[in-house]
Order: C-alpha cells, then structure tokens, then sequence
C-alpha cells in the first residue's frame, strides 16, 4: 500500500439531512481509503441512497462537512464534484434516451472526464468494452432492456475518469451469470485504483467485492468494519434480517 | 479470426459530404436570386429565410434543450422594437437589423437567470408571461405610442429594387449564418451536453455537465434568432405594430413548422418551414379555412406521425443528410460482438474524421 492510499480519499462529518421534519441522516461520520471497496447494506429507508445522493452532490447535507482528496466539496453542485471524480451510478438507470450507447459514455468523458475530443472518444471506446456494451455502440439508448441500461450507468460512470464510484444497488435484477460478471468488472475497477461504494442487497455478491461493510438504519450507521463481522452483529443482524439467524 | 480492430468515430458519411456540397451551391445560386426573381419572388423567399430561422432556433430550444417555449414572441418583438429604436436614433439601417438582434441577445441572459430556473409547463408559460410584459413595456414608448405602432421609415431612403434586394441578402446571410453557428454548436461538445440535459437532466449534472451555463448557451441563441427574424420582419413589412409583433402566433408557426418537419432533427426544422412556406403561400388567402387546415395538419402530425416527416425518414432510412452524432465503426463496420475488441486493458485508440 502506497502512501497515497493510506490518505482518506473521502472524509464525511457531522453528516445531517432532513427533509423537513424527517431525518434521513443522522450525524453520518465516515471516511475512506483510496484503496478501499465499502459495502453498504441496511433496510429500506435507511438512508443509504440519500447518503449517497448527497456525497454526489445531488442533495444539498442540512449540515455536515464532506471532504474529497482533501478538498471541501460540501457545497459544490454535483456536476463540479463529478469533475473532480464523484460519481455515481442510479438504482434506477436514467439514460439520455434519444442519444446512441457511445454518445450517453461521450458525454460523461468530455464533461465529468474533462478529456479532450480524441481522449474522450478513447475513454468512452474502453469504458464501453470494459463493460460489454462496445457491439452496441450506435444503439439509441432508449432502446436497451434494463441489463443493458444498468451496464450503460456503469459504462457512463467510468468514462469521468472517476476516482471514488458509488454504485447503488447495481446488481438487482441480474441472474447470477449476469451478476458474477459484474462482480468481475467491478474488480477490474479496483485493480485500476478506483474507490468504491457500493449499496446492495444482494449481499453474496457485495461481499465478493467490498473489504469492509457498513450497515445503517434509521439515518445512523450502526456498525462499520470487517464483513463477516459486520454480518454476525446483533444490531445489524435485528435492523438488517429482522431477528437471529439460526 | 482476422479482424480490422480500427475503431474509427464518424461524423461525416458520404451522403452527408454531398448535402453539404448541394446545400453551398444552393445558398450560391440563392445569393443570385435579386439578378435572377422579381421583387414579389424575392419578397416570398426572404419570408422563407425568417421561417427558417424561427425554425431552427425554437427547435434548438425545444427540441435539442428540452426548452419548450411559448413566448419566443418576445425575442421577435424586441427584435424589432430595437431595430425601430436604433434607426430612431440615427443608426444605419441595415447594421440595426443586426446590432437589434445582439441587444436583445444580451437582454436574454437576466432573463434566463430566472426562467432558466423554471421547468416543463412552468417555463413555457412563463415565457408567455415574458412576452405579455415586453408587449406592455414596449406599449409604453412614446415612439410606439401604444397600439397605433410607428414605421421604419428609414428604410424610405432606399429605392424600392435596391430595398427589396439588400432586405433580401441581409436575410438569406443571416439564415445561413444561423444555421452554421447552430450546426456548429449542436456538433460540438456544448451540443451533447444540451442533448444530455433535455433527456435527463439530473443525470446530467452528474457526469460533470454545468447544466444551468449549457442550457444558457442555447436559451440565448435562440432568443438572438429570434430577434433577428423580428428585425427582419420589420424590414420586409416596414410598420411596427406591437401586438403585430408580440402575438402568440409567432411561436404557434415554430412549433406548427417543427413538429411537422422533425422535433429535434436539424433537417426537420428546415423541411417543416419550407412546407409552413408552401401551405402559407398555398392556402394564406383562404382566411379562417387556412387556419383550420393549419391546426388539422398539426393534429394529423402529432397522431400519426409524431416524430414529424423528418424524423419518420431519418429512423425509416436510417437518413442523416446533416449528422451531428458519432457513429461508431471497427474496420468500416458497425460494431457487432465478433467485432468487439477483446483483451489487454485498453481498447485500440479511436480515431475520428473531421470532428
């Protein structure tokens, strides 16, 4: 582990969301490695994609500081933390449906990515490899099934050239041939020294990938650490499954 | 297997090229229309280069920035209103038609810093709202004098041949400088972007694209075409009447002529003014009849065929005359799965033609 990997990549404090009277955050403190792959599991409602909402920049925090490679992002609107490599993918894939496969990818390098045409046009070529959507390169979005819509959110996500990635619940919907290659490109990711988080369910597959699980409930994260760990803890194992599992 | 693995990113097809090259002769040949037409022909066409352009620029809003507008009315009005202002004050006429046009450009950008702001059905009726205060605040000048209008009387220094033709030109070269600006920008990055924003705008701004800046880029174009085509219109009627110039029927021909020809399709735009153009010239002097076959022909489209002609041609055919995508090609083929490039970490390094 490099020096560079050791500094926290991001750094979340006093994290508080509200939607008028309902908290939806509650105190969030976190913070991660460069070289890290964070699970996030936790009933519905827990909080967990308005978390991730508001690293993205996609909801202003009621109050809370969040840091990104040691700058204060707090309040930077979400297509200028993009450009500094916060991105995310949605749980419902939102494509811009009348542009083709490698134009919604083109977007995202020229923008987020801040590649030059030529760079931009390599960046969205390999992003789409990477996640076997290259044969559809000149397919208009609007017309993908939801496998290959949720593999454009992917493909879109990588062309910013992104250094933290968050996922949420990417794999919901797959079949477990569809799900392992998954698994496998977001390996490939880690290999490339992307951060990543990743909100899922489907915990079998989540723990093929993440090196250290978090669980929240209620807005609070209520354990943080190993995945087996995590896993076996009395308070996640009641929030989580709702009662011991014998 | 032996496999040309050149990714290759095109802008240009032949087809296109050709296009291209016809439509340059064309605007030649046009450029020529003052030796060549009488003055009622070149009266007509000039209508046609401000149908166009009205065209082209509603378009741009609302169909490549998912900005549907029902007041652009305003930016024609105040086109026209500044053009009457500027000769007023001294300005060389045909100079004014322009500098009118770059006013009201920059009078757009406070304005989009509110409407911007708006979405859906919000923005297009605010924009109305827009257009209803402009027409009061122009009533107000004691040049207007209210409804009772004032002339661009300038224009009287001009013998009537040489006004025709300098109307004429000034018209055909601002069509076509619109269209190359617009054709430009839509190729560009700022092009995608805005496309991005109209199908989804939050997702957008979260691959990096400054929403409210891009959207502002076309906002205020469209408001520059439109006052251009104001001061244009003035110059072709001479009198400027207020609720002339001001009436919602203005963007009810944008939309009539963009959702016949093509929403957000660069050709349908143009194809949707020619045929607003014919049917006008067809079917104008039939009074309320011509209104009514309007509207019909309008229902007809959004029924059944809702993409427009253009737009039924282009997914037909797969037709592009003028192209402002990327199509992505290995070897000079579409890409397939046995074309996909395999192995290694990068994919070979794409190359594009011409932009």
């Amino acid at each position: 582990m490099n020096e560079a990997s050791n500094q926290p990549i991001v750094t979340v404090s006093g994290l508080e969301k509200r939607f008028r009277a309902l908290v939806v955050l509650d105190q969030i403190d976190f913070s991660m490695r460069a070289d890290e792959a964070v699970g996030i599991v936790g009933p519905n409602g827990a909080g967990k994609t308005t978390f991730l909402s508001v690293l993205v920049g996609a909801h202003a925090p009621t109050s809370g500081t969040i840091t990104f490679a040691g700058e204060d992002v707090t309040h930077l609107p979400a297509a200028e933390r993009s450009r500094r490599g916060i991105i995310r993918t949605h749980q419902i894939p939102r494509p811009f449906g009348g542009m083709t496969v490698f134009e919604n990818v083109f977007v995202a390098a020229a923008n987020g990515g801040n590649f030059a045409r030529e760079e931009a046009y390599e960046r969205a070529s390999e992003s789409l490899r990477l996640c076997g959507m290259f044969h559809l390169a000149n397919r208009r979005a609007e017309t993908l099934g939801l496998l290959d819509r949720k593999r454009l959110e992917l493909a879109r996500a990588l062309g910013t050239n992104p250094k933290l990635l968050l996922l949420d619940e990417i794999g919901g919907g797959l079949t477990d041939g569809e799900a392992n290659e998954l698994v496998g490109t977001i390996r490939e990711l880690r290999h490339r020294g992307i951060a990543i988080v990743w909100i899922e369910h489907i915990v079998h597959i989540l723990l093929q990938i993440a090196d250290r699980l978090i669980c929240m409930d209620a807005g609070r994260i209520i354990a943080d650490g190993d995945p087996e760990t995590v896993m076996k803890t009395p308070a996640v194992v009641e929030a989580y499954l709702g009662g011991s599992v014998e | 297997m032996s496999l040309d693995q050149t990714i290759r990113i095109e802008r240009w097809t032949p087809l296109s090229r050709a296009a291209i090259l016809i439509a340059a002769l064309v605007l030649v040949l046009l450029a020529a229309g003052p030796l060549l037409f009488s003055n009622n022909a070149i009266d007509k066409l000039t209508t046609l280069f401000i149908y166009v352009m009205l065209a082209v620029c509603w378009n741009a809003l609302a169909g490549y920035g998912g900005l549907v507008s029902v007041g652009q009315q305003a930016f024609f009005g105040l086109g026209a209103y500044a053009a009457v202002r500027l000769a007023d004050a001294g300005l060389s006429v045909y100079p004014a038609l322009v500098i009118a046009a770059v006013l009201v450009a920059i009078v757009s950008l406070p304005i989009s810093a509110f409407m911007l702001r708006l979405k859906g059905g919000e923005f297009a009726i605010g924009m109305w709202v827009v257009a209803a205060l402009c027409h009061l605040l122009v009533n107000l000048d004691s040049l207007v004098q209210g409804e009772t209008g004032t002339s661009l009387i300038a224009l009287n220094a001009y013998e009537a041949d040489t006004r025709h033709a300098l109307t004429y030109w000034v018209a055909l070269g601002s069509m076509t400088a619109i269209l190359a600006i617009l054709f430009a920008l839509l190729r560009s990055r700022v092009g995608s972007a805005i496309q991005a924003i109209r199908d989804n705008e939050e997702a957008a701004a979260s691959v990096g694209v400054r929403v409210m800046s891009t959207k502002r880029i076309i906002f205020v174009f469209a408001a520059f075409g439109a006052a251009l085509a104001g001061a244009l219109w003035l110059a072709t009627a001479i009198t400027f009447q207020p609720k002339t110039y001001f009436g919602v029927q203005w963007t009810a021909y944008m939309i009539f002529m963009v959702l016949v020809g093509g929403l957000g399709t660069f050709e349908g735009a143009i194809l949707g003014a020619v045929i607003f153009f014919v049917i006008e010239a067809w079917f104008g002097a039939s009074g309320v009849w011509y209104l009514v076959g309007l509207g019909a022909t309008a229902l007809v489209f959004a029924l059944f065929l809702p993409r427009g002609l253009w737009g039924w041609l282009e997914r037909r055919y797969d037709l592009a005359l003028l192209p402002l995508g990327y199509r992505v090609t290995i070897g000079g083929q579409p890409p397939s799965r046995e074309r996909t490039p395999q192995g290694g970490p990068a994919a070979p390094a794409p190359t594009g033609n011409a932009g």
